[in-house]
């Protein structure tokens, strides 16, 4: 995973709430085998709509996602992280995320950020102001900066040592084989298997 | 200070715990199916990682299929070559499958509690949302992202950050032609679909010990919905009484209720919120907008964004009104209806099949409509047919499918057109989430069969 330390791009501000995980890819674009090649399902149903936000000349090549509150609710599909990193965005800003969303998005290099509503309200407004505003995300200060404001974010640390060091969890877990190994010898035979199949 | 449910499966499952850093927590059963495992087996096989229990694995194929012709190759190609892709990784890797026609395909959390490989105790983990539903049997169970299926297939673990506790109280009982569906509706209205994000929520009270494990499953299946990764209810006699005799029930029956009567909520362990609902007062509940939290009793009127003081609700109403085709102060049971699905993990399971019926027997549903029943396992098409409930639905002159998550969402060949209104068991009324443009109104199967009878929105007593 590529490490994440600190990312300045611009913002593209989408003033929804409730955005769910069918309207990041809807199910029908789910059906590839690869992790690359969905930024054509991000948000399919709404680019039909030439005046959606990413259809605006200005919000073209924001890399800063600033949404509304409940972000990626829904379907656990990780293929919504991956559609949001395969068009070109780095972070998403939103005053609240469901909890699976948030959790794929960590794993894979996507940093969610949680500001308070009115930071983001305060933060559309500059965008829609000036779609050209620099955005400064850097995990480093946990901070989020932009003419002239600095906002502080929380983000546990070690998530954010994970993705400052770009490490792979699975790698960190297989460390602990050991401590797996002896956590299998001590657990409780009442346990049911998958295998051999009754029926 | 005691503990409650949630935690004590959670202390039981820590296989390492720093200060720090989220805790490993041990995977009893990982369930899996055609869209979120393939780029996981694909991670395995670059970094030439094995799957370390192929024996607490199961796979089957549900979000995919046809729920017609399913002995012919799946039409389309996509979808063919993804389950294609399943059946050849769990060949690679020794994973138990349950493909098309096999009697324990179906969607993947029908198959669990069916076979009897869900039970109390236990963490269940699964590529979608809906693991929430094995949290009925008093068990941990939730959704995870590709990544972490990977995780879990390489380690049989997952690091987790602990959650906050909620408990959803709901005393009382029941009216007639009400259900457990109507129960979760009514509390995703109440707290939201972001009410429950951090918490697992433990669902309590006279009205949830008088529900069956169906309904049980029906209400845990829905936790999510309200922004809980997971939601359980305590293990009693009506769950060891489902779970003995099936495939997978354990062979020391007694010694596992030993251990299952375990598992309670402590009496003065704290829960982090409590939240109340009265059973007596719910009413058969609909939704009306695009998000599950958009619900109200089925009596009611489409509301009036302008009534709405919250600035976002409001705005989000205002979108789903037009998403929706729906003017405020309509009257909810005034609004037609195409098309009638029952089935899907919420509400595809035999209990589901047969209140259904017995609402349509014998009568025909409305020549307005169309109404699919699509069981959630080829073995409750099975145990269905058995009873004759196939003949009753078609009969009615609905179509009797094979299973799968059909038009539970816009992945297979069951889905809706643009414009068309659905009443449907299944758990998202999210934009497009039946079909691109389609219009989805969650209702319980009690309400399915009494709209589809009558062409609009309908509760049993409107019969």
């Amino acid at each position: 995973m590529e490490k994440f330390i600190q990312h300045i791009g611009t913002g593209v501000p989408l003033r929804r709430s409730n955005v769910d995980t069918d309207q990041i890819i809807p199910a029908v674009y789910l059906k590839r085998v690869t992790r690359s090649g969905f930024e054509d399902g991000l948000f399919a149903a709404w680019r039909n709509d030439p005046e959606f936000v990413l259809n605006q000349g200005a919000f073209k090549n924001g890399t800063v996602l600033v949404a509304g509150a409940d972000f990626g609710i829904g379907s656990s599909r990780e293929h919504a992280v991956w559609a949001l990193q395969n068009y070109g965005f780095k972070v998403v800003i939103s005053s609240r995320f469901a909890d699976i969303f948030r959790g794929n998005s960590l794993k894979g290099g996507l940093l969610t950020v949680i500001l308070d509503i009115a930071e983001v309200e305060a933060l559309w407004a500059a965008i829609e102001s000036d779609p050209s505003t620099p955005i400064t995300v850097d995990l480093e200060t946990r901070s989020v900066s932009y003419l002239g404001k600095s906002l502080p974010f929380a983000i546990d640390d070690y998530t954010r040592w994970r993705l400052m060091e770009g490490l792979d969890d699975i790698g960190l877990t297989m460390k602990q084989t050991e401590a797996i190994d002896s956590f299998e010898k001590a657990r409780t035979s009442l346990k049911p298997k998958t295998l051999p199949i009754k029926s | 200070m005691g503990k409650t449910l949630a935690e004590k499966i959670w202390a039981e499952h820590i296989v390492r715990q720093v200060e720090g850093e989220p805790d490993l927590l041990y995977i009893d059963l990982h369930l899996i199916h055609e869209v979120t495992s393939p780029q996981a087996f694909d991670g395995l096989r670059l970094t030439n990682r094995k799957v370390r229990r192929a024996d607490l694995t199961i796979a089957t194929e549900d979000h995919n299929v046809p729920t017609l012709n399913i002995d012919k190759p799946i039409a389309d190609p996509v979808s063919k070559l993804q389950v294609d892709t399943l059946r050849a990784n769990c060949k690679e890797f020794g994973i138990r499958i349950h493909s098309l026609g096999d009697k324990d395909q179906g969607v993947v959390h029908v198959v669990g509690p069916q076979i009897g490989i869900t039970q109390p105790g236990m963490t269940i983990v699964c590529g979608d949302s809906h693991t929430s539903t094995h949290g009925a049997f008093g068990a941990l169970a939730f959704g995870i992202g590709t990544s972490e299926v990977e995780h879990v297939l390489a380690t049989q673990t997952l690091p987790l950050q602990r959650p906050k506790t909620m408990a959803i109280n709901i005393e009382g009982s029941l009216k007639p032609g009400v259900s457990s569906k109507d129960i979760i509706l009514a509390v995703i209205a109440k707290i939201g679909t972001g009410g429950g994000q951090g918490y697992v929520i433990e669902y309590r009270g006279s009205a949830i010990r008088a529900l069956s494990m169906e309904s049980r499953m029906t209400v845990c299946n829905m936790s999510i919905e309200a922004g809980a990764r997971a939601g359980l209810i305590a293990p009693d006699q009506t769950t060891f009484d489902y779970i003995k005799g099936k495939p997978h029930a354990p062979e020391d029956f007694d010694a596992a209720v030993a251990y299952w009567s375990t598992l309670f909520t402590d009496k003065d362990a704290k829960f982090d919120v409590e939240v109340s609902l009265d059973a007596n007062e719910l009413e058969p509940f609909v939704t009306w907008g695009t998000n599950p939290g958009q619900g109200l009793p089925l009596s009611g009127k489409v509301p009036n964004p302008a009534d709405i003081t919250d600035t976002e609700a409001r705005t989000a109403a205002e979108r789903a009104l037009v998403y929706m085709g729906l003017e405020a102060g309509t009257v909810l049971k005034s609004i037609s209806i195409d098309t009638v699905f029952l089935g899907s993990c919420t509400n595809g399971r035999i209990e589901d099949l047969r209140a259904a019926a017995e609402i349509l027997k014998g009568k025909k549903i409305a020549s307005s409509l169309r109404m699919l029943v699509v069981p959630g396992s080829a073995r409750v098409r099975l145990e269905a047919e058995a009873e004759g409930l196939d003949k009753t639905f078609i009969d009615a002159g609905a179509e009797w499918r094979n299973a799968g998550c059909s038009m539970c969402l816009g992945m297979n060949p069951d889905q809706l057109a643009v414009g068309e209104r659905s009443a449907s068991t299944s758990n998202r009324n999210f934009e497009g989430r039946q079909g691109k443009g389609g219009r989805t109104h969650l209702v319980s199967p009690l309400v399915a069969a009494a709209t589809a009878l009558r062409g609009t929105l309908s509760s049993p007593a409107d019969l």
